[in-house]
């Protein structure tokens, strides 16, 4: 199973197995990480699962929509060129060992 | 020792306030009583999603079981709050136990309108949902009475699975209470164009022999029917209690009610919105989430009125319809884009001023209509119609 690291604002690192075909997000929810507060259930509705990838990982990653990209322009804290909502980034074999970082704060 | 809070309802709204004080860093004891078995989950999915068979129960928890504990939350599930003892400070459970407060929350939600009609489903929690999903796979031929957001979930979740289904609503137009008459046309279109019957200005008279028996006499065989006509707000905890009920419990612009230790949020509550001319009683997620860190703010001593832009979602199919704003009192409307297109806003105007967003697959135009409706930022009507015209605000 693939190996998600979520690297909170203050530094704390948690390395997590997400199922292929879960979201970062539903990784990070179901595992009662803090920093990620997804209050819409991974609809794309409320930019507060953001999270910044590590540039690495970016080009694995699908083009950001629509929907996502005007999300992404009302997060909470500033939006850069490697902000992505997780609940967007879908788990596949290729993201093992995916890094991102939580913003300080969703909302 | 302190009592801390008491939040009575295992919604979101519920679940939203306890893990809000706890992440606005609140130490004192807070104490969850639901009166489901299951840990708070979310409930849009239930009509989508979950009856189609792409999540399932776990995915939909708000937060693992185990976080409550993690959290300190104490949770007490499958519990009904009989009185709050307002004197006292304490709310008294069925089974007699007495739980103390300093401060209580009362996100008591909603339910279910109900019709005088035998074995009709409705959708509200997550035992009917999955009595719904169960029901939904013997099923051929599905009737759905209520044309609102939950109904034509129900009824695009139920046609993508291969069943027949009717909708039958007794107003001339769809989702007639909340979006434009536009809208309404475009959803009944899209509806109609993927095989689903749609009956305006029709009401079911009976349930007979399997059968809804219009008022015309007419027959629609449902293997299942669903009833989706709107939902009644908890008051009663409140009103034996003898705090104000008007159609939801009567919460000031901080979300208290008349007794300052008593709080109501989500859909239980009734409030004064900034963004309409009189009280308001919403329905939503966002609604039930920005109310919940609202108060957990003002209990640990960081509050502020309660000034959210309401917004609201319906998905439909590949639709997504998403509202901004409050469109009561409107008096002029306009049209961004071509509704042919499958792409397309309308924008409400209150006295010269935008007061509400209705947009199909247009996120963009969402997103920059609460950020106008919430700055105020001017937009005429003109300009909102005009697609060259950018409504981002920075």
């Amino acid at each position: 199973m693939p190996k998600i690291n979520y690297i909170s604002h203050q530094g704390d690192h948690y390395e997590i197995d997400v199922p292929v075909g879960e979201s970062v997000m539903e990784g990070a929810v179901r595992n009662g990480i803090d920093g990620i507060v997804a209050e819409c259930g991974g609809s794309c509705l409320c930019a507060t699962c953001h999270v910044y990838v590590d540039e690495k990982f970016l080009a694995l990653l699908p083009p950001i929509d629509e929907a996502q990209d005007a999300m992404l322009d009302s997060t909470a804290c500033e939006r850069r060129s490697n902000s992505r909502l997780s609940c967007q980034i879908q788990v596949r074999p290729e993201l093992d060992g995916l890094i991102v970082r939580m913003p300080e704060y969703q909302k | 020792m302190p009592d801390g809070v008491v939040i009575v309802g295992g919604g979101q709204a519920g679940f939203q306030a306890a893990a809000s004080l706890r992440a606005e860093g609140y130490q004192e004891p807070i104490t969850l009583i639901g009166d489901e078995p299951h840990p708070p989950y979310q409930r849009p999915p239930l009509s989508k999603a979950f009856v189609l068979g792409k999540q399932n129960q776990d995915q939909i928890l708000l937060r693992p079981e185990t976080y409550y504990r993690d959290h300190q939350i104490r949770w007490i599930p499958g519990e009904r709050t009989m009185a709050i003892e307002t004197c006292e400070h304490r709310v008294r459970l069925r089974g007699g136990a007495a739980i103390p407060y300093d401060s209580l929350v009362l996100a008591l939600g909603a339910r279910n309108r109900t019709l005088p009609l035998p074995g009709v489903a409705y959708l509200r929690t997550l035992a009917e949902a999955i009595e719904i999903k169960q029901r939904l796979e013997q099923a051929n031929d599905v009737v759905i009475i209520g044309g609102g957001f939950i109904g034509l979930e129900i009824a695009a979740s139920a046609r993508t699975l291969g069943k027949s289904v009717t909708v039958v609503e007794v107003l001339p137009r769809l989702m007639a209470r909340v979006v434009a008459p536009v809208v309404s046309d475009f959803f009944y279109r899209a509806h109609v164009s993927r095989g689903v019957e749609v009956l305006l200005n029709t009401r079911v008279r009976e349930i007979r022999g399997g059968d809804a028996v219009l008022e015309d006499g007419s027959r629609r065989h449902g293997d299942l029917v669903v009833v989706g006509v709107g939902i009644v707000p908890n008051t009663e905890l409140a009103a034996e209690a003898g705090l104000p009920v008007a159609n939801g419990i009567c919460v000031d612009e901080w979300l208290r009610t008349a007794d300052e230790r008593i709080y109501a949020i989500g859909d239980c509550a009734v409030y004064p919105s900034a963004y309409a001319r009189s009280r308001v009683r919403l329905e939503s997620v966002q609604n039930a989430v920005d109310q919940a860190v609202a108060v957990a703010k003002a209990i640990a001593g960081k509050g502020a009125p309660y000034r959210a832009v309401p917004w609201f979602w319906s998905d439909q199919f590949d639709l997504r319809l998403q509202m901004a704003g409050l469109p009561a009192g409107h008096d002029q409307m306009v049209v961004r884009g071509e509704p042919e297109s499958g792409k397309f806003s309308v924008f409400y105007f209150r006295q010269g001023r935008l007061c509400a967003v209705d947009s199909v697959n247009r996120p963009a135009d969402h997103l920059a209509a609460r950020k106008l409706i919430a700055s105020g930022a001017p937009v005429n009507p003109q300009q909102a119609a005009d697609e060259s015209f950018s409504l981002k605000i920075s």
